[in-house]
């Protein structure tokens, strides 16, 4: 049995809930009072996933910002950041450009800004 | 460029954008922004993480997308855009004198002005710390830019001041791109940060946050080479014996955002000194007729989805004063009572048409506490609340019917539950 401590994020009062684990699987979940808090600390402790936004730089030395088009395992962020700190753009490129296809899963980074 | 316009908007980042457009969707055409930086979107192209447009888009946009969305917005209507262009005054009837590189300095005349300016970082001046002055404290907008616009890292063993939503994000920002974030000390017994941030930016990262603490002394000459921070008392003086040292290289200050109002000050609009911004009728017009305030130069927003919506009321309610001059008023107050910090707008026109939102902010974090609005001992509306903070900005819908039943100011007040 172990025992995780969360704080929700589903709303400004800020639960701080308490989840039992055995193994894998949730035991009891206390300390939540709306059903929202409960999804959010049934997925936060079996496998946490978090937008990553950052930049890639372009050949003429500029940054454009960049994010996965949906949530990436949090415990994958830093390996992911190395992966994409070794990318270097060339203009032009636009909103919604696909920078990495398939950087997790089918998880896609795309830019979130123009380079002109 | 021409020499008259009829609406000049100071300022082409969210507020500046969103009130150009509504103003030309509201009939006037003939409008003239002025921005300082080389493009439109203001605070917002810096700004990369996700997490904007929730309320507006029901989308998390980073904040380039979300500010593209207004640029465009702005560029199919060919609202003229002046950037590079540094407003340097405003005079009372009117007239905006600016300059850049292709005119000099230079004046146009409007009809109406919008001031959406946004806001400014408090500094470590304004903060009063001894000691000397190394390399390596900085704001962390400033920090912000250099990383995310300039692709430099300012440093590599940080230390944050201030727990502010920009603090907790480059708390994240910093240890992603490899440095090692020992602390974020913040002098209130809670954070200003909103709770996500709180969570996805330290708590993802095991960065402690030490709350009623603040620096009490920065070492190092050419560059920093450590910091001190001591835990404070109810009054806010820090308690001996309770010192912590961080040997770091790069200390970030987040400590707080100031609507920026040398123009509005210089042409003699009245000001408020709770939210260092105009204060401002319910359709955002100043003390002045015919000039208009929104977004963070107005009152510092949590939200950008909210300096989108006042700001496209504020183009409106410009384009309307364009079109159809001024009307006589009839005038009440709006104040803050107990327990509340500011409320906005300060003043309801009750001839005004429309229901009124008001915005404001609560003086400390309460459970289960009662929004009051009374009027001459009247209790108007009541709301029972489980959670208020100041971080998170409330709003109160005053009904137009209300609004014309009121006979004096209104008075909005928050009582702890006993």
């Amino acid at each position: 049995m172990k025992t995780v401590n969360l704080t929700c994020v589903e709303c400004p009062m800020g639960c701080a809930i308490e989840v039992q684990l055995d193994g894998e699987s949730v035991v009891s979940v206390v300390g939540n009072t709306c059903p929202r808090g409960l999804a959010y600390a049934k997925n936060e402790v079996v496998c946490p996933m978090r937008v990553l936004t950052t930049t890639v730089k372009s050949t003429d030395g500029r940054m454009v910002s960049v994010k996965t088009d949906n949530p990436i395992k949090k415990s994958n962020m830093f390996s992911l950041m190395q992966v994409i700190n070794g990318i270097t753009v060339t203009a032009p490129v636009k909103i919604g450009d696909i920078i990495m296809k398939n950087i997790e899963g089918d998880v896609n980074l795309v830019a979130t800004d123009c380079l002109k | 460029m021409k020499k008259s316009y009829d609406i000049v908007v100071i300022g082409g980042g969210p507020a500046g954008l969103a009130a150009a457009v509504s103003a030309y969707d509201n009939g006037v055409k003939d409008v003239l922004i002025l921005e300082r930086e080389p493009r439109t979107g203001g605070i917002l192209n810096q700004c990369i993480h996700n997490g904007f447009g929730l309320t507006r888009f029901k989308e998390s946009l980073a904040g380039p997308e979300y500010a593209y969305k207004f640029a465009v917005e702005a560029e199919k209507r060919n609202i003229e855009t002046l950037t590079q262009t540094t407003v340097l005054s405003i005079s009372k009837d009117k007239k905006v004198t600016a300059i850049n590189k292709e005119n000099g300095v230079f004046t146009v005349e409007a009809k109406a002005v919008i001031l959406a300016m946004g806001c400014r970082e408090r500094s470590r001046g304004a903060l009063n710390i001894a000691g000397s002055r190394p390399a390596g404290v900085f704001s962390a907008g400033t920090a912000q830019k250099y990383i995310n616009v300039k692709g430099y890292m300012p440093g590599k063993e940080v230390v944050i001041l201030g727990s502010g939503d920009i603090g907790l994000i480059m708390a994240r920002r910093m240890t992603l791109e490899g440095a090692k974030v020992h602390a974020v000390a913040e002098i209130m017994p809670y954070s200003s940060g909103l709770k996500r941030n709180i969570v996805q930016c330290l708590d993802d990262f095991g960065i402690p946050l030490y709350l009623n603490h603040t620096v009490t002394e920065i070492r190092g000459d050419k560059r920093v080479t450590g910091v001190t921070i001591s835990q404070v008392d109810q009054n806010k003086k820090p308690i001996k014996g309770t010192e912590k040292s961080f040997d770091c290289d790069t200390i970030l200050f987040s400590v707080g955002l100031i609507p920026e109002n040398e123009l509005t000050k210089g042409m003699g609009v009245e000001l408020s000194p709770r939210t260092k911004g105009a204060v401002v009728y319910q359709n955002r017009e100043t003390s002045i007729e015919g000039v208009f305030a929104c977004g963070n130069a107005l009152q510092v927003h949590d939200l950008v989805d909210f300096v989108s919506e006042e700001s496209e009321l504020t183009g409106k309610s410009a384009a309307e004063y364009v079109l159809n001059g001024a009307k006589p008023r009839d005038t009440i107050n709006c104040v803050q009572g107990k327990n509340i910090n500011y409320v906005l707008p300060q003043k309801i026109d009750k001839n005004a048409s429309g229901d009124v939102k008001l915005y404001f902010r609560v003086s400390n974090t309460f459970k289960n506490c009662t929004i009051k609005l009374e009027c001459n001992g009247k209790e108007l509306i009541k709301r029972v609340k489980r959670v208020a903070a100041p971080g998170e900005m409330e709003t109160l819908l005053l009904k137009e019917s209300l609004i014309k039943s009121l006979e004096g100011d209104v008075i909005l007040s928050l009582e702890e539950s006993v």
